[in-house]
Protein backbone atom coordinates (compact mmCIF):
# COMPACT_ATOMS: atom_id res chain seq x y z
CA UNK A 1 0.00 0.00 0.00
CA UNK A 2 2.91 2.36 1.10
CA UNK A 3 5.03 1.25 -1.90
CA UNK A 4 1.73 1.70 -4.42
CA UNK A 5 1.76 5.25 -2.67
CA UNK A 6 5.05 5.85 -3.41
CA UNK A 7 4.96 5.20 -7.17
CA UNK A 8 2.02 6.69 -7.55
CA UNK A 9 3.88 9.91 -5.98
CA UNK A 10 7.08 9.15 -8.01
CA UNK A 11 5.37 8.99 -11.46
CA UNK A 12 3.94 12.48 -10.41
CA UNK A 13 7.14 14.49 -9.47
CA UNK A 14 8.75 12.38 -12.69
CA UNK A 15 9.46 15.64 -15.19
CA UNK A 16 6.57 16.43 -17.17
CA UNK A 17 7.79 16.06 -20.84
CA UNK A 18 6.49 19.21 -22.28
CA UNK A 19 6.94 21.31 -19.38
CA UNK A 20 10.39 20.34 -17.90
CA UNK A 21 11.86 23.52 -18.37
CA UNK A 22 9.62 25.74 -16.57
CA UNK A 23 9.76 23.07 -14.38
CA UNK A 24 13.03 23.45 -13.71
CA UNK A 25 12.78 27.32 -13.72
CA UNK A 26 10.17 27.26 -10.37
CA UNK A 27 12.04 24.57 -8.70
CA UNK A 28 15.70 26.70 -9.48
CA UNK A 29 13.34 30.31 -7.97
CA UNK A 30 12.15 28.62 -5.15
CA UNK A 31 15.46 26.87 -4.34
CA UNK A 32 17.72 29.83 -4.96
CA UNK A 33 15.69 32.51 -3.05
CA UNK A 34 15.58 30.27 -0.12
CA UNK A 35 18.82 29.78 -0.42
CA UNK A 36 19.90 33.41 -0.55
CA UNK A 37 17.15 34.79 2.28
CA UNK A 38 17.59 32.19 4.88
CA UNK A 39 20.85 30.54 4.20
CA UNK A 40 23.03 33.04 3.37
CA UNK A 41 21.73 34.79 6.05
CA UNK A 42 23.28 31.90 8.96
CA UNK A 43 26.46 31.83 6.99
CA UNK A 44 26.80 35.14 7.62
CA UNK A 45 26.15 35.36 10.85
CA UNK A 46 28.72 32.41 11.45
CA UNK A 47 31.30 33.53 8.85
CA UNK A 48 31.86 36.87 10.67
CA UNK A 49 31.75 35.47 13.63
CA UNK A 50 34.37 33.21 13.11
CA UNK A 51 36.39 35.34 10.90
CA UNK A 52 38.75 37.07 13.90
CA UNK A 53 39.87 33.03 14.36
CA UNK A 54 38.43 30.39 17.46
CA UNK A 55 41.03 32.88 19.79
CA UNK A 56 39.40 36.82 18.43
CA UNK A 57 35.63 34.73 18.96
CA UNK A 58 36.99 33.48 22.42
CA UNK A 59 37.86 37.04 23.48
CA UNK A 60 34.88 38.65 22.50
CA UNK A 61 32.57 36.05 23.70
CA UNK A 62 34.59 35.80 27.36
CA UNK A 63 34.29 39.26 27.85
CA UNK A 64 32.06 39.67 31.30
CA UNK A 65 29.11 41.42 29.87
CA UNK A 66 29.18 38.92 26.86
CA UNK A 67 28.92 36.21 29.15
CA UNK A 68 26.58 37.55 31.63
CA UNK A 69 24.35 38.83 29.02
CA UNK A 70 24.13 34.87 27.59
CA UNK A 71 23.34 33.99 30.93
CA UNK A 72 20.99 36.30 31.72
CA UNK A 73 18.87 34.76 28.30
CA UNK A 74 19.66 31.47 28.85
CA UNK A 75 18.19 31.65 32.74
CA UNK A 76 15.23 33.83 32.13
CA UNK A 77 14.04 31.67 29.19
CA UNK A 78 14.66 28.12 30.83
CA UNK A 79 12.52 29.37 33.68
CA UNK A 80 9.79 30.94 31.17
CA UNK A 81 10.04 27.46 29.90
CA UNK A 82 9.72 25.41 32.58
CA UNK A 83 6.27 27.05 34.12
CA UNK A 84 5.14 27.67 30.54
CA UNK A 85 5.54 23.62 30.18
CA UNK A 86 3.52 23.04 33.35
CA UNK A 87 0.57 25.77 32.67
CA UNK A 88 0.56 25.41 28.99
CA UNK A 89 -0.25 21.62 29.53
CA UNK A 90 -2.62 22.40 32.12
CA UNK A 91 -4.40 24.41 30.29
CA UNK A 92 -4.63 22.66 27.04
CA UNK A 93 -6.27 19.90 29.58
CA UNK A 94 -8.45 21.59 30.84
CA UNK A 95 -10.21 23.37 27.78
CA UNK A 96 -10.18 20.10 26.70
CA UNK A 97 -11.61 17.99 29.22
CA UNK A 98 -14.22 20.39 30.99
CA UNK A 99 -17.01 22.73 30.45
CA UNK A 100 -16.87 26.17 31.98
CA UNK A 101 -18.15 29.50 31.81
CA UNK A 102 -15.38 31.84 30.19
CA UNK A 103 -14.21 28.64 28.39
CA UNK A 104 -14.40 29.87 24.77
CA UNK A 105 -13.29 34.08 25.89
CA UNK A 106 -10.15 32.35 27.20
CA UNK A 107 -9.94 29.90 23.83
CA UNK A 108 -10.39 32.91 21.45
CA UNK A 109 -7.67 34.82 23.83
CA UNK A 110 -4.75 32.08 23.63
CA UNK A 111 -3.54 33.08 20.51
CA UNK A 112 -3.36 37.08 21.12
CA UNK A 113 0.30 36.86 21.90
CA UNK A 114 0.83 35.82 18.54
CA UNK A 115 -1.14 39.06 16.97
CA UNK A 116 0.02 41.87 19.80
CA UNK A 117 3.45 43.30 18.48
CA UNK A 118 6.16 42.22 21.21
CA UNK A 119 7.37 46.04 21.70
CA UNK A 120 3.48 46.45 23.00
CA UNK A 121 3.81 44.00 25.30
CA UNK A 122 6.52 45.01 27.21
CA UNK A 123 4.53 48.30 27.21
CA UNK A 124 2.04 46.82 29.01
CA UNK A 125 3.86 45.46 31.39
CA UNK A 126 5.71 48.75 32.28
CA UNK A 127 1.99 50.42 32.89
CA UNK A 128 0.98 47.03 35.15
CA UNK A 129 4.04 47.13 37.25
CA UNK A 130 5.60 50.52 36.36
CA UNK A 131 7.36 52.20 39.14
CA UNK A 132 4.59 54.39 39.87
CA UNK A 133 1.55 51.93 39.77
CA UNK A 134 -0.42 50.52 42.75
CA UNK A 135 1.13 46.73 41.74
CA UNK A 136 3.94 47.59 42.38
CA UNK A 137 4.19 49.38 45.14
CA UNK A 138 2.71 46.53 46.98
CA UNK A 139 5.07 43.73 45.37
CA UNK A 140 8.12 45.72 46.74
CA UNK A 141 6.18 46.30 50.27
CA UNK A 142 5.18 42.91 50.48
CA UNK A 143 7.02 40.51 49.13
CA UNK A 144 10.14 42.56 48.66
CA UNK A 145 9.91 41.53 45.01
CA UNK A 146 10.59 43.93 42.05
CA UNK A 147 9.38 42.85 38.46
CA UNK A 148 10.21 45.73 36.39
CA UNK A 149 13.82 46.45 35.41
CA UNK A 150 14.62 42.94 36.92
CA UNK A 151 14.61 39.32 36.26
CA UNK A 152 10.98 38.35 37.05
CA UNK A 153 9.69 40.99 34.40
CA UNK A 154 11.88 39.69 31.75
CA UNK A 155 10.03 36.16 32.99
CA UNK A 156 6.80 37.74 32.73
CA UNK A 157 7.30 39.23 29.30
CA UNK A 158 8.64 36.06 27.82
CA UNK A 159 5.85 34.12 29.22
CA UNK A 160 3.59 36.31 27.80
CA UNK A 161 4.82 35.98 24.57
CA UNK A 162 5.59 31.95 24.61
CA UNK A 163 1.88 31.47 26.32
CA UNK A 164 0.30 29.64 22.75
CA UNK A 165 3.00 27.55 22.30
CA UNK A 166 2.64 24.32 24.75
CA UNK A 167 -1.69 25.26 24.45
CA UNK A 168 -1.53 24.96 20.74
CA UNK A 169 0.97 21.80 20.69
CA UNK A 170 -1.10 19.96 23.43
CA UNK A 171 -4.19 20.50 22.66
CA UNK A 172 -4.83 18.40 19.24
CA UNK A 173 -3.02 15.76 20.53
CA UNK A 174 -5.56 15.51 23.60
CA UNK A 175 -8.55 15.57 21.62
CA UNK A 176 -7.19 13.05 19.03
CA UNK A 177 -6.74 11.01 22.26
CA UNK A 178 -9.01 8.18 22.12
CA UNK A 179 -11.63 9.03 25.00
CA UNK A 180 -12.07 5.41 25.86
CA UNK A 181 -8.41 5.00 27.09
CA UNK A 182 -8.48 7.16 30.20
CA UNK A 183 -13.24 6.41 30.48
CA UNK A 184 -11.26 2.56 30.87
CA UNK A 185 -8.83 3.19 33.66
CA UNK A 186 -11.13 5.10 35.36
CA UNK A 187 -13.66 2.76 35.47
CA UNK A 188 -11.55 0.10 36.87
CA UNK A 189 -10.55 1.97 39.79
CA UNK A 190 -7.64 4.29 38.58
CA UNK A 191 -6.82 7.57 40.40
CA UNK A 192 -7.32 10.66 38.40
CA UNK A 193 -4.05 11.16 38.90
CA UNK A 194 -3.16 7.56 38.01
CA UNK A 195 -4.87 7.88 34.88
CA UNK A 196 -3.20 11.15 33.67
CA UNK A 197 0.93 10.19 34.69
CA UNK A 198 0.13 6.69 33.38
CA UNK A 199 -2.29 6.90 29.78
CA UNK A 200 -2.57 10.68 28.96
CA UNK A 201 1.35 12.13 30.02
CA UNK A 202 2.96 9.17 27.70
CA UNK A 203 0.38 10.81 24.91
CA UNK A 204 1.18 14.65 25.24
CA UNK A 205 4.85 13.88 26.17
CA UNK A 206 5.90 14.41 22.85
CA UNK A 207 3.94 17.99 22.07
CA UNK A 208 4.78 19.41 25.97
CA UNK A 209 8.22 19.26 24.31
CA UNK A 210 8.30 19.60 21.05
CA UNK A 211 6.24 23.22 22.39
CA UNK A 212 8.31 23.99 25.26
CA UNK A 213 11.80 24.00 23.01
CA UNK A 214 10.05 26.18 19.93
CA UNK A 215 8.47 28.24 22.98
CA UNK A 216 12.95 28.49 24.43
CA UNK A 217 14.15 28.85 20.76
CA UNK A 218 11.54 31.82 20.31
CA UNK A 219 12.45 33.44 23.82
CA UNK A 220 16.24 33.43 22.86
CA UNK A 221 15.75 35.82 20.07
CA UNK A 222 13.03 38.18 21.91
CA UNK A 223 14.22 41.95 21.76
CA UNK A 224 11.37 44.03 21.62
CA UNK A 225 9.45 43.36 25.05
CA UNK A 226 12.70 42.65 26.91
CA UNK A 227 14.28 46.18 25.85
CA UNK A 228 11.23 47.48 27.59
CA UNK A 229 10.23 45.96 30.69
CA UNK A 230 14.15 45.11 31.49
CA UNK A 231 15.92 48.13 31.20
CA UNK A 232 19.26 47.15 29.90
CA UNK A 233 21.45 47.32 32.90
CA UNK A 234 24.86 45.10 31.89
CA UNK A 235 25.51 42.21 34.42
CA UNK A 236 22.36 42.38 35.73
CA UNK A 237 19.11 42.55 33.22
CA UNK A 238 21.27 42.96 30.14
CA UNK A 239 19.84 39.74 27.57
CA UNK A 240 21.97 38.83 24.47
CA UNK A 241 19.73 40.08 21.83
CA UNK A 242 19.93 43.46 23.70
CA UNK A 243 23.39 42.99 24.13
CA UNK A 244 23.80 42.95 20.16
CA UNK A 245 21.90 45.29 19.32
CA UNK A 246 24.25 47.95 21.43
CA UNK A 247 27.05 46.45 20.34
CA UNK A 248 25.98 46.66 16.72
CA UNK A 249 24.55 50.60 17.83
CA UNK A 250 28.57 51.42 19.15
CA UNK A 251 29.81 49.74 15.84
CA UNK A 252 31.64 47.09 17.62
CA UNK A 253 30.81 44.23 15.13
CA UNK A 254 33.61 41.39 16.48
CA UNK A 255 31.66 41.57 19.84
CA UNK A 256 27.96 41.75 18.16
CA UNK A 257 29.01 38.47 15.99
CA UNK A 258 30.50 36.40 18.73
CA UNK A 259 27.63 36.61 21.26
CA UNK A 260 25.22 36.30 17.63
CA UNK A 261 26.99 33.13 16.73
CA UNK A 262 25.88 31.51 20.30
CA UNK A 263 22.28 32.66 20.38
CA UNK A 264 22.36 31.02 17.00
CA UNK A 265 23.73 28.03 17.60
CA UNK A 266 21.95 27.47 20.69
CA UNK A 267 18.31 28.27 18.97
CA UNK A 268 19.83 25.64 16.21
CA UNK A 269 20.40 23.24 18.40
CA UNK A 270 16.98 23.51 19.88
CA UNK A 271 14.97 23.45 16.71
CA UNK A 272 17.01 20.42 15.39
CA UNK A 273 15.87 19.12 18.81
CA UNK A 274 12.34 19.50 18.30
CA UNK A 275 12.71 18.40 14.50
CA UNK A 276 14.07 14.92 16.09
CA UNK A 277 11.26 14.91 18.71
CA UNK A 278 8.20 15.41 16.29
CA UNK A 279 10.58 12.62 13.55
CA UNK A 280 9.58 10.22 16.69
CA UNK A 281 6.37 10.43 17.41
CA UNK A 282 5.51 9.58 13.95
CA UNK A 283 7.67 6.97 13.52
CA UNK A 284 6.87 5.54 17.33
CA UNK B 1 -11.80 13.13 25.34
CA UNK B 2 -15.18 13.87 25.92
CA UNK B 3 -16.41 17.49 27.78
CA UNK B 4 -17.32 17.14 31.14
CA UNK B 5 -19.39 19.46 33.35
CA UNK B 6 -16.62 20.25 36.04
CA UNK B 7 -18.33 18.79 39.66
CA UNK B 8 -15.00 16.95 41.19
CA UNK B 9 -13.26 19.70 43.54
CA UNK B 10 -10.15 18.73 41.30
CA UNK B 11 -11.73 20.24 38.09
CA UNK B 12 -12.75 22.95 39.79
CA UNK B 13 -9.06 23.76 41.43
CA UNK B 14 -7.55 23.09 38.03
CA UNK B 15 -10.17 25.49 36.31
CA UNK B 16 -9.16 28.14 38.71
CA UNK B 17 -5.70 27.91 38.46
CA UNK B 18 -5.73 27.89 34.75
CA UNK B 19 -8.08 30.84 34.37
CA UNK B 20 -6.09 33.14 37.40
CA UNK B 21 -3.09 32.12 35.20
CA UNK B 22 -4.51 33.71 32.23
CA UNK B 23 -5.92 36.56 33.62
CA UNK B 24 -2.51 37.71 35.43
CA UNK B 25 -0.52 36.86 32.27
CA UNK B 26 -2.55 38.24 29.52
CA UNK B 27 -5.38 39.99 31.11
CA UNK B 28 -3.89 42.52 33.47
CA UNK B 29 -1.93 43.77 30.96
CA UNK B 30 -4.20 44.06 28.34
CA UNK B 31 -6.58 45.83 30.97
CA UNK B 32 -3.60 48.26 31.94
CA UNK B 33 -3.12 49.44 28.85
CA UNK B 34 -7.07 49.99 27.68
CA UNK B 35 -7.33 51.52 30.96
CA UNK B 36 -5.02 54.10 29.78
CA UNK B 37 -6.27 54.91 27.05
CA UNK B 38 -9.44 56.37 29.10
CA UNK B 39 -6.84 58.39 31.70
CA UNK B 40 -6.29 61.43 29.85
CA UNK B 41 -9.37 61.42 27.44
CA UNK B 42 -8.93 60.53 23.84
CA UNK B 43 -8.27 64.21 22.64
CA UNK B 44 -4.42 64.27 23.54
CA UNK B 45 -4.01 60.78 21.98
CA UNK B 46 -5.46 61.66 18.87
CA UNK B 47 -3.53 64.35 18.43
CA UNK B 48 -0.49 62.52 19.18
CA UNK B 49 -1.14 60.31 16.59
CA UNK B 50 -1.86 62.59 13.95
CA UNK B 51 1.03 64.65 14.65
CA UNK B 52 2.88 64.49 11.06
CA UNK B 53 6.29 62.45 12.81
CA UNK B 54 3.07 59.79 13.72
CA UNK B 55 1.47 59.51 10.24
CA UNK B 56 4.70 59.23 8.66
CA UNK B 57 5.70 56.18 11.03
CA UNK B 58 2.13 54.52 10.38
CA UNK B 59 2.58 55.06 6.59
CA UNK B 60 5.57 53.39 6.70
CA UNK B 61 4.77 50.88 8.31
CA UNK B 62 1.46 50.08 6.57
CA UNK B 63 3.49 50.22 2.91
CA UNK B 64 6.21 47.89 4.13
CA UNK B 65 3.19 45.38 5.96
CA UNK B 66 1.51 45.17 2.50
CA UNK B 67 4.53 44.78 -0.14
CA UNK B 68 5.79 42.19 2.53
CA UNK B 69 2.17 40.67 2.62
CA UNK B 70 2.38 40.49 -1.48
CA UNK B 71 6.17 38.85 -1.76
CA UNK B 72 5.26 36.41 0.62
CA UNK B 73 2.18 35.11 -0.66
CA UNK B 74 3.60 34.84 -4.35
CA UNK B 75 7.14 33.47 -2.86
CA UNK B 76 5.05 30.96 0.01
CA UNK B 77 3.21 29.99 -2.89
CA UNK B 78 5.69 29.10 -5.11
CA UNK B 79 8.30 27.52 -2.33
CA UNK B 80 5.01 25.82 -0.58
CA UNK B 81 4.78 23.76 -3.86
CA UNK B 82 8.19 23.08 -4.81
CA UNK B 83 8.84 21.58 -1.87
CA UNK B 84 5.79 19.59 -1.94
CA UNK B 85 5.60 18.32 -5.06
CA UNK B 86 8.91 17.60 -6.03
CA UNK B 87 11.73 15.29 -4.72
CA UNK B 88 15.24 16.66 -5.32
CA UNK B 89 18.74 16.13 -3.64
CA UNK B 90 18.81 18.22 -0.76
CA UNK B 91 15.51 19.36 -0.14
CA UNK B 92 15.09 18.07 3.13
CA UNK B 93 17.52 20.63 3.74
CA UNK B 94 15.70 23.40 2.07
CA UNK B 95 12.58 22.53 3.62
CA UNK B 96 14.21 22.53 7.02
CA UNK B 97 15.76 26.49 6.21
CA UNK B 98 12.00 27.67 5.79
CA UNK B 99 11.50 27.80 9.55
CA UNK B 100 14.83 29.48 10.56
CA UNK B 101 13.41 33.05 10.34
CA UNK B 102 11.39 31.90 13.86
CA UNK B 103 13.99 31.10 15.99
CA UNK B 104 16.69 33.64 14.72
CA UNK B 105 16.71 36.89 16.84
CA UNK B 106 15.35 40.12 14.67
CA UNK B 107 18.15 42.13 16.33
CA UNK B 108 20.84 38.93 14.55
CA UNK B 109 18.39 39.45 11.47
CA UNK B 110 18.96 43.72 11.55
CA UNK B 111 22.61 42.88 12.47
CA UNK B 112 23.19 40.53 8.79
CA UNK B 113 21.99 43.44 6.83
CA UNK B 114 24.65 45.72 8.41
CA UNK B 115 27.18 43.30 7.60
CA UNK B 116 26.05 42.36 3.60
CA UNK B 117 25.13 46.05 3.26
CA UNK B 118 26.41 48.26 6.04
CA UNK B 119 29.51 50.98 4.89
CA UNK B 120 32.10 48.17 4.74
CA UNK B 121 29.82 45.22 4.09
CA UNK B 122 30.45 42.80 1.27
CA UNK B 123 27.90 44.34 -1.15
CA UNK B 124 28.33 48.17 0.61
CA UNK B 125 27.85 49.28 -2.83
CA UNK B 126 24.29 48.23 -3.44
CA UNK B 127 23.57 51.00 -0.51
CA UNK B 128 20.48 48.99 0.94
CA UNK B 129 21.93 49.20 4.65
CA UNK B 130 19.44 52.20 6.29
CA UNK B 131 16.80 52.56 3.80
CA UNK B 132 13.24 51.50 4.16
CA UNK B 133 14.68 49.24 1.57
CA UNK B 134 16.59 46.91 3.95
CA UNK B 135 13.21 47.37 6.25
CA UNK B 136 11.49 45.25 3.95
CA UNK B 137 14.03 42.63 3.44
CA UNK B 138 14.02 42.09 7.22
CA UNK B 139 10.66 42.11 7.44
CA UNK B 140 9.90 39.55 4.52
CA UNK B 141 12.90 37.58 6.20
CA UNK B 142 10.68 37.35 10.23
CA UNK B 143 7.51 36.42 8.24
CA UNK B 144 8.62 34.33 5.63
CA UNK B 145 7.79 30.76 6.98
CA UNK B 146 3.68 31.61 7.83
CA UNK B 147 2.42 31.53 4.29
CA UNK B 148 4.76 28.22 3.43
CA UNK B 149 3.77 26.69 6.69
CA UNK B 150 0.27 27.31 5.97
CA UNK B 151 0.08 26.23 2.47
CA UNK B 152 2.38 22.74 2.60
CA UNK B 153 -0.03 20.57 4.61
CA UNK B 154 -3.19 21.59 2.06
CA UNK B 155 -1.02 20.47 -1.12
CA UNK B 156 0.23 17.39 0.49
CA UNK B 157 -3.58 16.35 1.07
CA UNK B 158 -4.72 17.40 -2.42
CA UNK B 159 -4.96 14.54 -5.15
CA UNK B 160 -2.08 15.49 -8.24
CA UNK B 161 -4.58 13.79 -10.39
CA UNK B 162 -6.30 17.34 -10.99
CA UNK B 163 -3.22 18.89 -11.69
CA UNK B 164 -2.07 16.51 -13.75
CA UNK B 165 -4.88 15.78 -15.95
CA UNK B 166 -4.87 19.49 -16.67
CA UNK B 167 -1.64 19.77 -17.77
CA UNK B 168 -2.67 16.58 -20.09
CA UNK B 169 -5.23 18.64 -21.38
CA UNK B 170 -2.84 21.26 -22.62
CA UNK B 171 -3.45 23.46 -19.92
CA UNK B 172 -0.94 26.18 -19.10
CA UNK B 173 0.96 25.94 -15.86
CA UNK B 174 -0.71 29.22 -14.96
CA UNK B 175 -4.24 28.40 -15.79
CA UNK B 176 -3.72 24.85 -14.39
CA UNK B 177 -2.63 27.03 -11.22
CA UNK B 178 -5.78 29.46 -11.36
CA UNK B 179 -8.54 26.82 -11.93
CA UNK B 180 -7.22 24.05 -10.00
CA UNK B 181 -4.61 24.76 -7.16
CA UNK B 182 -6.01 27.64 -6.14
CA UNK B 183 -9.32 27.49 -5.27
CA UNK B 184 -8.34 24.31 -3.34
CA UNK B 185 -5.02 26.50 -1.17
CA UNK B 186 -7.07 29.84 -1.18
CA UNK B 187 -8.37 29.77 2.73
CA UNK B 188 -4.40 28.69 3.97
CA UNK B 189 -3.39 31.28 1.83
CA UNK B 190 -5.55 33.59 3.56
CA UNK B 191 -4.51 32.52 7.45
CA UNK B 192 -1.00 33.13 5.89
CA UNK B 193 -1.68 36.03 4.52
CA UNK B 194 -3.40 37.54 7.93
CA UNK B 195 -0.05 36.10 10.02
CA UNK B 196 2.29 37.17 8.24
CA UNK B 197 0.37 40.96 8.46
CA UNK B 198 0.09 40.96 11.99
CA UNK B 199 3.72 39.56 12.38
CA UNK B 200 4.89 42.49 9.68
CA UNK B 201 2.90 45.52 11.35
CA UNK B 202 4.62 44.81 14.86
CA UNK B 203 8.18 43.92 13.57
CA UNK B 204 10.40 46.04 15.46
CA UNK B 205 14.29 45.08 16.18
CA UNK B 206 15.10 43.83 12.75
CA UNK B 207 13.93 46.73 11.02
CA UNK B 208 15.29 49.16 13.65
CA UNK B 209 18.92 47.94 13.23
CA UNK B 210 18.74 47.19 9.24
CA UNK B 211 16.71 50.69 8.96
CA UNK B 212 18.27 52.40 11.34
CA UNK B 213 15.21 54.96 12.70
CA UNK B 214 15.88 57.44 11.31
CA UNK B 215 12.84 59.88 11.60
CA UNK B 216 10.99 60.62 9.04
CA UNK B 217 12.38 58.14 6.83
CA UNK B 218 13.22 54.46 8.22
CA UNK B 219 11.13 55.40 11.54
CA UNK B 220 7.86 53.11 11.48
CA UNK B 221 5.48 52.75 14.36
CA UNK B 222 7.21 50.52 16.42
CA UNK B 223 10.93 52.69 16.39
CA UNK B 224 8.16 55.62 17.20
CA UNK B 225 6.88 54.34 20.41
CA UNK B 226 10.77 53.45 20.95
CA UNK B 227 11.72 56.56 20.23
CA UNK B 228 8.38 58.18 22.11
CA UNK B 229 9.92 56.59 25.51
CA UNK B 230 13.37 57.77 25.27
CA UNK B 231 12.08 61.52 24.36
CA UNK B 232 9.59 60.82 27.99
CA UNK B 233 6.41 61.79 25.16
CA UNK B 234 4.64 59.27 27.22
CA UNK B 235 1.16 60.40 25.67
CA UNK B 236 3.01 59.46 21.87
CA UNK B 237 4.26 56.08 22.87
CA UNK B 238 0.86 55.02 24.76
CA UNK B 239 -1.42 55.91 21.82
CA UNK B 240 0.51 54.27 19.33
CA UNK B 241 0.60 51.32 21.40
CA UNK B 242 -2.43 50.87 21.62
CA UNK B 243 -3.48 51.81 18.41
CA UNK B 244 -1.15 49.07 17.43
CA UNK B 245 -2.42 47.14 19.65
CA UNK B 246 -6.09 47.54 18.40
CA UNK B 247 -5.04 46.25 14.66
CA UNK B 248 -3.57 43.11 16.22
CA UNK B 249 -6.76 42.43 18.25
CA UNK B 250 -8.75 43.18 14.47
CA UNK B 251 -6.79 41.11 12.86
CA UNK B 252 -7.24 38.67 15.92
CA UNK B 253 -10.46 39.09 15.63
CA UNK B 254 -10.93 38.40 11.34
CA UNK B 255 -8.54 35.14 11.55
CA UNK B 256 -11.34 33.66 14.21
CA UNK B 257 -13.80 35.00 11.87
CA UNK B 258 -11.91 32.96 9.14
CA UNK B 259 -11.29 29.64 10.71
CA UNK B 260 -14.85 29.55 11.88
CA UNK B 261 -16.02 30.19 8.27
CA UNK B 262 -13.77 27.74 6.79
CA UNK B 263 -14.70 25.39 9.28
CA UNK B 264 -18.32 25.61 8.55
CA UNK B 265 -17.48 25.28 4.68
CA UNK B 266 -15.94 22.04 5.15
CA UNK B 267 -18.77 20.56 6.97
Amino acid sequence: MQNAARLEQEAVNAPHPQLDLSGWGLRGTAIVYLLVMIALPVFVVFSSGLQAGLSGFWDNVSHPHAVSALRVTLVTAAIMTVINVVMGTLTAYVLVSYRFPGKNVLDALIDLPFAIPTLVTGIMLVLLYGPQTALAGFLQDRFDVRVLYARPGIVLALLFICYPFVIRAVQPVLVQLDERQPEAAYTLGASGWYTFRRIVFPAIRPAMLSGGMLGFARALGEFGAIVIVAGNIPLRTQTAPVYIYGKVEAGNMPAASAVSVVLLGVALIVTLGVDWVQRGRQHG
Amino acid sequence: MAEKRATHWTAVLLIVLVVAYAGILLIAPITAIVQQAFVDGFQPMLDSITAPDAQEALRLTAIIALATAAINTVMGILVAWVLVRYRFPGRRFIDGLVDLPFVMSPVIVGYVVIVLFGREGWFAGLSIAFTPRAMLLVTVFVSLPFVVREVMPVLRAMPPEQEEAAYTLGASRLLTFRRIILPTIRPAVIYGLVLTLARALGEFGAAAVAGGGVQGYTENATIYIFRSIHDRNDTGAYSMAILLGVISVVVLLSMNILKQVQSRRSQ
